[in-house]
């Protein structure tokens, strides 16, 4: 526990690391559950099929379309960040991260729309 | 407000790493730093209280102290716009050793300061011509937005990855370091670009940007450390310098 | 190391950044047109197009994802050196084993 107490984390650049952090978590997580459900198709298309049977629940919808806006936000996080390091300085980082942070919220609404 | 408030609540951090925060009562003013409260304190209240300053007026980054959760200088921090409803926490700087009190052991950083080669190493001797360096060269004005570093340590206290990673150089020896690699009279640059990319280098640093948020002198190590991200690469694919 | 594992992190990302653009989009557009295990293996069995995309997608993922895995563990979690290599290793072999598997499930006729 550090001398003042936890800290106010209040700087938005820091929340953003940490979703991008926390994001790229959650998929590397997520990525061999993803391989192995695609991987029953080797067995049979049937296979495959049964298991999608189970995510037409709207509680697995509800969490694709979480694993959808983390795979957007982990990606215009990076992205973010690959301009940071390699082209000229732009200030401006908090509203970048503020505008990749709503525009994946976009893609995961439209993407729950379309599955709901 | 009929009942204006007369006095602060001052919490400040006593003793070593075991310390703990001791509350004083403070006279509250007008146009009071935190440092004028810390001497205030001092002064009237406990004679063996330990802290740092020296300038007073905003040149020196010795009184560099924790308040209310944030690095500051406590000589160019009024009391009115931090105060939260009358009450201070001062405490030493983060991530650095206590030594007593308000005081924080300045050695790691200065230490870390030189494993980044932050020290010039010069070419020529006062014999030679000087160096005909262009103030608006690309190089120059790099190394000039990031010169004006007085190694306060708020950028150090501040910083999460030094936080996380002891091995991490920190944003004002990255920062030092950036500026030298852009010093065409300096010598040292293949044993420099070594020594900020091997861990706890510049590939250390995720751009959280608190370094750039809470610099006294509005300097952006963030984009120093970027800089020396790209100059780091490109030596290694050219095999300048071993990875 | 260190200047190997930040450029081979960077690339890989920037590499992604088309593909995982693509992926969006046909996620986006699968929900309407067809997400059913018939519907996927149709568009994705005897493609080489496909074959490719997924191919080169899971070996960059099975690059970039060890890469984070091991800064997180370095800074958040006591483990040091020899073990968080290891398990960064471990982390990115089982996603090329299980992700080129995964491709040759969906893209083989």
């Amino acid at each position: 526990m550090n001398r003042a107490g936890l800290h106010h984390r209040t700087n938005l650049l820091w929340r953003a690391a940490l979703v991008h952090r926390l994001s790229g978590l959650a998929l590397a997580i997520f990525l061999p559950l993803h391989f192995w459900a695609l991987g029953l198709a080797i067995d049979s298309e049937a296979r495959l099929q049964t298991f999608l049977r189970w995510t037409d629940a709207w509680a697995v919808k509800l969490a694709e379309t979480g694993l959808v806006f983390l795979l957007a936000v982990h990606l215009l996080g990076g992205v973010r960040l690959l301009l940071i390091e390699n082209f000229a300085w732009r200030d401006g980082q908090k509203q970048l991260a503020t505008l990749a942070a709503g525009i994946s919220a976009l893609i995961a609404f439209v993407f729950l729309v379309r599955a709901l | 407000m009929s009942n204006a408030r007369s006095q602060l609540t001052v919490s400040l951090w006593r003793g070593g790493e075991d310390g703990r925060y001791q509350s004083y009562q403070v006279p509250l003013r007008e146009n009071q730093t935190v440092l004028d409260v810390v001497t205030w304190v001092q002064r009237n209240l406990e004679p063996s209280l330990a802290y740092r300053f020296a300038c007073r007026v905003g040149m020196c980054g010795s009184c560099a102290m924790t308040v209310n959760g944030r690095p500051r200088w406590t000589c160019r921090t009024h009391v009115s716009r931090v105060a939260d409803r009358g009450r201070l926490e001062i405490g030493p700087l983060e991530n650095l050793p206590v030594i007593k009190d308000l005081a924080a052991d300045m050695r790691p950083f200065f230490e870390k300061w030189q494993q980044a080669k932050g020290a010039f190493a010069p070419s020529k001797t006062r014999a030679d011509p000087i160096e005909n360096i262009r103030p608006d060269n690309a190089a120059r004005r790099a190394a000039d937005a990031a010169i004006e570093c007085i190694n306060c340590g708020v950028c150090y206290a501040a910083c999460d990855v030094v936080r996380w990673n002891e091995d991490y150089l920190g944003p004002a020896a990255l920062n030092r370091a950036w500026t030298l690699v852009n010093d065409v009279r300096d010598t040292a640059n293949v044993q420099r670009l070594e020594a900020v990319a091997r861990s706890g280098g510049c590939h250390a640093c995720h751009s959280h940007q608190s370094c750039q948020e809470h610099c006294p002198l509005s300097l952006n190590p963030t984009a120093s450390i970027a800089g020396l991200k790209r100059r780091t690469a490109l030596a290694f694919l050219k095999g300048e310098v071993e990875a | 190391m260190n200047v190997r594992l930040y450029l081979a992190q960077r690339l890989t990302a920037a590499v992604m950044v088309p593909l995982v653009a693509v992926h969006l989009a046909v996620i986006v557009y699968a929900t309407r047109h067809g997400l059913s295990a018939a519907d996927v293996l149709a568009r994705t069995r005897g493609s080489i197009a496909w074959a490719l995309f997924y191919g080169i997608f899971v070996l960059a993922a099975a690059i970039h994802a060890p890469i984070g895995i091991r800064t997180i563990l370095m800074e958040w979690s006591p483990l040091r050196g020899r073990s968080v290599d290891a398990v960064a290793t471990g982390v990115g072999l089982l996603l090329l084993a299980i992700g080129l598997r995964a491709v040759a499930a969906v893209v083989l006729p």
